[in-house]
């Protein structure tokens, strides 16, 4: 009997996927610090250190800055270490997310997409994460349950290959408080595929160091370089790490998925749990005859631009759907689809689309509208707000 | 002209090496070297923005022999938990993690983490210096600036005009199983309560006095002095706190007038010029000592000889 035919099959909110997760990385230190919807991460794991199924200190901490910095602590003197928050959360370890890369502490982070106050709000938006987008994070985003087990998994692996920090993101709600059939794999085979974490500047008497220390002009310049190689050897960790995991676990991912692509005239991009709704949308509009497909973005950082361009060059037309804004220009992914795809041979116009802020519902019928309005129009236009009351 | 050359030669068992940049007669680099004798190899500093994040040197340099972990202004506490945690999960348990944070560090930006560790009773040593200002970015006041001090943002026109946060009665309420302060300008009075404190399990905190010569205006062969005259003038008392309930004072001092302290140092200028500010900080003190000798006495059933004549007010 293979090692995959012992996994067991159940039904998981997103949250419990993350935790399982976790337990299969043998995670050794966990700090969180509560918020909705990210509460149920953290109890589940918990609980699973609490009964032993997961061997692990997790440390119940006054706040989310105090989360992060107790795991880029403990990641840096030599334990596997996970945090998991949310916008408010996620906004206030801010200094610290710069902190992990610049220290090069391989920490895994879950954010649940959540959008930022005032209004209060806790429902889905990325914003949150995106706005992180320059601390040097590797940022991965997810479409189902399933896929947020198998990215945590391959999250501590890349992050571990290339001295990175890591966020894996789900939806709020949507994937976080929703179940779905999930196969959790073998310990056995995890194991095989995630060797024990070792940091190589790990406290040693022997040879004792200053991590961290600043550094002169003259030196600074050379550490960011270092970490921007990183990121360019992380999208080829990437690509390894991910054919590696189809092979021994059956699933495979890339850093953007292709959905009904191969005669697309017209494109839709985008990220997250709203894909699902798209792929739905698409495959109506598929049976009337439309050349559309879906183009979902699943690595943000390192961006994968090669790949974007193979995708999206020689179309007709491509629309990207943000769940976020940056205010003053447009929604993110649509900058980076479009900064990516400039000085790209047979580069199509590109439609910027923000829709479903706060977690407002993107539904199958917002998506055809908004693949009729590109398909009508003529010039780009960077920001076209969908289903908003003005 | 001739110079005198002196060949400077780190001795084998200090574990803190010339060639740091701490400014003349900086106390901070007393108390590291102190520290350290009791401490030994076997120990973690984790420096939260402060004086010591240069101290140790600019990177490839530093200057002690045992590893030091930098890290956010706020974060002392929390980053000494983190790595007691993951030592901890490798069965390294021989280890002293020790926060060494300045005072703004530990009684400003530092407080929330340093709560939360204490409250959690946390396996670490905490260590303030404290030179009672942001003496790093140029001497700034912070909630450990004591009544009276210039600083360049309590100038001699409005000079500091609150009295200086108690971190050690913030600590005794978080139940704390040691707390202690110590001065260096008492080396053996701070070596055996880090002996203690390494003898003991949990949070431990030392809330230790540190001159800082450019940010007090004196010269710098006066930080001891300066550091001896605090305590015996019951500015900074030398006691110990255990469990957050048994008091014990480990000095007596000889209850000079605050004035001593104040004159060596150009920071307590205008105190020096008004005799209202002056008479009523050292009301204040007396009142401040008297507690403290009526919580060491609750504590301990009596008082010894010497505790009678540093109390102005019959007992």
């Amino acid at each position: 009997m293979k090692l995959i035919e012992k996994s067991q099959y159940t039904v998981l909110k997103g949250n419990y996927a993350v935790a399982h997760g976790v337990r299969l990385a043998r995670v050794e230190v966990i700090s969180a610090y509560p918020i909705t919807p990210q509460t149920t991460i953290a109890e589940k794991l918990a609980d699973m250190t609490a009964t032993g199924e997961l061997k692990a200190r997790f440390i119940t901490v006054e706040s989310e800055h105090s989360a992060i910095s107790a795991v880029i602590a403990s990641s840096l003197a030599g334990a596997r270490s996970f945090t998991a928050t949310a916008s408010q959360g996620l906004a206030l370890m801010h200094e610290m997310l710069h902190w992990a890369t610049g220290a090069r502490a391989p920490v895994v982070m879950v954010n649940v997409n959540r959008a930022l106050a005032p209004s209060w709000n806790i429902w889905t938006e990325q914003t949150d994460s995106l706005a992180q987008r320059d601390t040097g994070w590797i940022q991965i985003y997810n479409e189902s349950n399933q896929e947020v087990l198998d990215t945590t998994i391959l999250a501590f692996k890349i992050a571990e290959r290339v001295y990175l920090p890591t966020m894996v993101v789900l939806d709020a709600f949507i994937l976080s408080h929703t179940s779905e059939p999930v196969e959790i794999y073998p310990q056995e085979l995890v194991d095989e595929f995630l060797p024990p974490y070792e940091h190589p500047n790990a406290i040693n008497f022997d040879d004792p160091r200053a991590i961290g220390a600043f550094a002169r002009p003259e030196y600074y310049m050379e550490f960011r370089y270092n970490i921007q190689k990183a990121h360019e050897e992380a999208l080829r960790v990437f690509k390894e790490e991910t054919e590696l995991f189809a092979d021994m676990f059956g699933r495979k991912y890339d850093t953007v998925e292709e959905f009904m692509l191969d005669d697309a005239d017209y494109v839709l991009v985008l990220a997250g749990s709203t894909a699902t709704t798209a792929k739905y949308a698409v495959a109506q509009l598929r049976e009337r005859g439309e050349k559309v497909g879906i183009m979902r973005i699943k690595l943000f950082r390192p961006f994968p631009v090669e790949d974007v361009r193979r995708v999206l060059s020689g179309r007709k037309k491509v629309a990207v759907i943000d769940r976020n804004v940056s205010f003053g220009h447009s929604g993110i992914f649509y900058m980076e689809t479009r900064a990516a795809m400039y000085g790209a041979k047979d580069r199509p116009p590109i439609f910027g689309y923000v829709a479903g802020l706060g977690g407002r519902d993107v539904r199958p019928q917002d998506i055809i509208d908004i693949y009729e309005d590109m398909k009508r129009r003529e010039e780009p236009e960077n920001i076209i707000w969908k289903g908003v009351r003005v | 002209m001739s110079w005198a050359w002196v060949e400077v030669k780190p001795n084998e068992n200090d574990l803190m090496h010339p060639g740091h940049l701490a400014c003349q007669g900086c106390g901070a680099t007393i108390a590291a070297r102190l520290a350290l004798k009791v401490l030994g190899r076997k120990a973690v500093f984790v420096i939260p923005a402060s004086c010591w994040s240069v101290i140790d040197g600019a990177w490839p340099q530093h200057a002690l022999q045992i590893p030091v972990f930098h890290t956010a202004f706020e974060t002392a506490a929390i980053a000494a938990t983190g790595i007691r945690a993951a030592l901890d999960m490798k069965g390294k348990h021989d280890v002293h993690v020790v926060a060494w944070a300045g005072d703004g560090g530990t009684f400003d930006i530092g407080l929330q983490a340093l709560s939360g560790a204490a409250e959690r009773n946390e396996n670490i040593i905490y260590i303030t210096y404290d030179n009672e200002a942001y003496m790093n970015t140029g001497i700034q006041r912070s909630s450990s600036t004591p009544l009276g001090a210039w600083t360049t943002t309590t100038p001699d026109e409005r000079p500091e005009d609150k009295p200086k946060k108690n971190m050690m009665e913030i600590l005794a309420a978080h139940r704390v199983p040691y707390a202690a302060t110590a001065s260096i300008a008492y080396p053996d009075d701070f070596i055996r309560k880090l002996k203690k404190a390494t003898q003991v399990k949990g949070f431990r905190f030392i809330h230790l006095f540190s001159p800082c010569p450019p940010g007090w205006k004196m010269a710098s062969n006066l930080s001891v002095r300066s550091a001896r005259l605090a305590v015996e003038t019951k500015i900074f008392p030398l006691y110990e706190i255990e469990d957050g309930e048994v008091y014990t004072i480990t000095h007596w001092p000889k209850g000079l007038p605050v004035e001593e302290y104040f004159k060596l140092q150009g920071r307590f200028k205008p105190v020096l010029k008004d005799p209202d500010r002056l008479a009523y900080i050292q009301r204040y003190v007396e009142t401040q000592w008297e507690k403290l000798v009526r919580l060491h006495e609750a504590s301990h059933g009596y008082l010894p000889e010497e505790a009678r004549a540093t109390i102005r007010s019959a007992i």
